[in-house]
């Protein structure tokens, strides 16, 4: 017998949706035996971490909570990665956003909630919109790679943030700490109830909804995949790359920023050094094993905050919380490696026929 | 200023460089065989903490160097083996080693972060040379790994331009068919070049954990693997250039610092950022002066499929 790959003609709709799953079981247990080879019952760990992020209504809210910013920021990520723009600067947007849109209460805190949060969105998705419009302009006006820039970008925006927190916008009453003065009570996002799941949900699941439709029925939703699967014919039928690359940058960056609002504005209550623990990083495993499809995104971004808070459960146990960021890894390492088995159909041979080929 | 302050600025620029020239010659020799490796972050800091791990457990440093080596090799033989024989995406990939690569330093270093290794690499001066007035102190007062450094940029420059095997690795970054088609195996040669590469990211993480720090910290590369990337790109694949520009880069850093401690009144927040900005403004200009094209190798990032010839 021998193994060949062929290539499909047509991706295969069971084995698209069937790979990404097996790829998380292989990571589970590639990480597993990780776990057993440092002293580790993984069997203990994984369950310590399911229960705690979904056993009690704590648990729930918490992995909502951390649902919210990672679906935000896989959204923004998926529509750059789709046209092959490889914006990993979700990050830095983020805290751009949050940047932006803590301005406003800082400065004008007399706003009423109808004016307040609306600008608030409406600035953190300039903000970040800016952060990635920046990355876009190097790379159409000098082909300076994006992938680069966005990075160099997440460090700067993050020490911008803490220049402006320990410097000009520190709270004259918050006993030197670098924090922000509190938020008003107008500049607040609603929660449901006594829980922490706040109002963020909403912008998530109508973003999902939105970019769906756009992506499968939109002409720009097309230009953009072309874009990115043939530039060349895409050049050939005329659509216009740069402005494309221009927008997608934008629009990337402000979905971003927009999560990095809602996570100052629904959480955090104030602008504070800290405030993604990586989700900008982190959304970009959750885009790509929803293979950009935005209600998937939705649904992964769950699964990883499941692993985001059952990694902080397990710290009571001795166990660092990075084994959740290891874990997360290996899931977008196996996803990316058993992509093959999509584009290609493993063909088991026997000998003779083989050589017939 | 005093000559002092320009000697101990010129010679902490070299300091500061060095983890990103390691680096840069893993990247540009993954590069030049025709393999983007993205991941040289995460691999830089698991060299790092595998480095100091063995270094504190064994005494020795210099097993920690060997330490860093194999992880570093290690983590890039999966991207080697996802990107050359699964044919994955080369981009998609290397930013899965960098995020598994964090997780997994940061997991395993957790007990070792504020320890103190003991024996670290210290300053040796080089007898005769560094009595040179200026280039003595700057160069020859560095440690043994600066030494190394200097004699890979050789090593590296020679295999590449004046040896067949080099030519041999340039060509499979222009046009594997060529080499495939002289009886020489494309696939196997690419894993040697993509491990060797990760090998010195690795060495780059080491020289952070043991003689630049010396201590481990989680993320403590600070994106020094993302600036080696850029490097590359600056050094148009040329080991010099790479050797020039990252002490360039260890001059930002360094300037900064030396500001700082001078009392210059400005916040180290925006000082931290200079070599952020300065990466991406070098590339800028680079990219300017070639006019948008760089003579990257052909065959860059592009999965090699014998039945596609």
């Amino acid at each position: 017998m021998k193994i060949r790959l062929e290539k499909s003609l047509a991706p295969n709709r069971t084995s698209q949706t069937a790979v990404p799953v097996i790829a998380v079981l292989l990571a589970l247990v590639f990480c597993g035996l990780f776990l057993a080879a440092t002293g580790r019952n993984p069997f203990e760990v994984y369950g310590a971490m399911f229960s705690g992020a979904l056993g009690s209504e704590y648990g729930i809210s918490e992995t909502i909570v951390k649902t919210i910013p990672l679906a935000l920021c896989g959204l923004g990520v998926a529509v750059a990665f789709r046209m092959q723009i490889w914006n990993i600067g979700a990050e830095g947007q983020f805290y751009m956003g949050a940047c932006f849109a803590t301005w406003l209460p800082l400065s004008f805190p007399e706003l009423p909630f109808s004016a307040m949060i609306p600008l608030m969105m409406l600035l953190a998705a300039v903000g970040g919109g800016f952060w990635g419009l920046v990355a876009g302009w190097f790379k159409t006006k000098w082909q300076v790679s994006e992938t680069i820039t966005t990075l160099m970008m997440n460090y700067i925006a993050i020490l911008w943030v803490n220049y402006l927190v320990y410097g000009a916008w520190r709270d004259p009453q918050g006993l030197n700490f670098p924090l922000t003065a509190p938020f008003p009570e107008a500049a607040m996002l609603p929660a449901f109830g006594t829980l922490r799941v706040h109002y963020g949900i909403f912008a998530v699941l109508l973003l999902a909804g939105v970019l769906w439709l756009m992506f499968k029925s939109s002409k720009w939703g097309y230009e953009t995949l072309v874009i990115g699967s043939n530039p060349s014919a895409a050049r050939y039928a005329g659509i216009d790359i740069r402005k494309n690359v221009l927008m997608v940058m934008f629009i990337s960056g402000a979905i971003s920023g927009l999560a990095g609002m809602v996570e100052v504005s629904g959480i955090v209550g104030r602008l504070q050094p800290g405030i993604s623990p990586g989700y900008g990083y982190t959304a970009i495993s959750v885009a790509w094993l929803a293979r950009l499809h935005p209600l998937a995104i939705v649904m992964v971004a769950f699964l990883f905050a499941i692993i985001h808070v059952g990694g902080f459960m397990i710290q009571t146990m001795g166990i660092p919380s990075a084994a959740a960021t290891m874990l997360q890894g290996a899931i977008l390492f196996f996803v990316v490696g058993s992509e093959i088995l999509t584009r290609y159909e493993i063909k088991l041979k026997a000998k003779e026929e083989v050589q017939n080929d | 200023m005093t000559e002092t302050l320009i000697v101990s600025i010129l010679a902490a620029s070299i300091t500061a460089g060095t983890p990103i020239l390691f680096a840069a010659l893993g990247e540009l020799i993954t590069e030049r065989s025709g393999i983007m490796n993205l991941g040289v972050d995460g691999m830089m800091l698991v060299g790092a903490v595998t480095g100091f791990m063995v270094a504190v457990n064994s005494g020795n440093p210099w097993l920690g160097v060997a330490g860093a080596l194999v992880a570093g090799g290690l983590l890039a033989l999966l991207h080697a083996y996802l990107t050359i024989t699964l044919r994955a995406n080369q981009v998609v990939s290397g930013l899965a080693l960098t995020l598994f690569g964090t997780g997994l330093s940061d997991y395993l270093g957790k007990a070792y972060v504020g320890m103190r290794a003991d024996h670290t690499f210290g300053k040796l001066a080089v007898p005769f040379l560094s009595e040179i007035p200026i280039i003595g102190p700057v160069v020859f007062k560095q440690d043994a790994l600066v030494y190394l450094s200097y004699l890979l940029v050789i090593l590296t420059a020679l295999y590449l331009y004046k040896t067949r095997a080099g030519l041999f690795l340039r060509a499979l970054g222009e046009n594997p068919a060529a080499v495939d088609s002289v009886g020489v195996n494309v696939f196997r040669l690419r894993y040697v070049y993509v491990v060797v590469g990760g090998a010195l990211a690795g060495l780059g993480g080491a020289y952070l954990s043991l003689a630049y720090a010396p201590c481990w910290l989680e993320n403590m590369t600070a994106g020094r693997g993302w600036i080696a990337v850029a490097l590359v790109i600056f050094a148009i694949w040329d080991p010099w250039r790479a050797l020039a520009g990252s002490y360039l880069f260890g001059g930002v850093d360094a300037l900064g610092f030396h500001l700082q401690v001078i009392g210059l009144p400005v916040s180290i927040f925006l000082l931290n950022m200079l070599p952020y900005i300065f990466t991406i403004l070098v590339l800028i200009i680079v990219l300017i002066r070639k006019g948008g094209r760089l003579a990257s190798p052909q065959a860059l990032s592009v999965p090699y499929d014998r039945e596609e010839r």
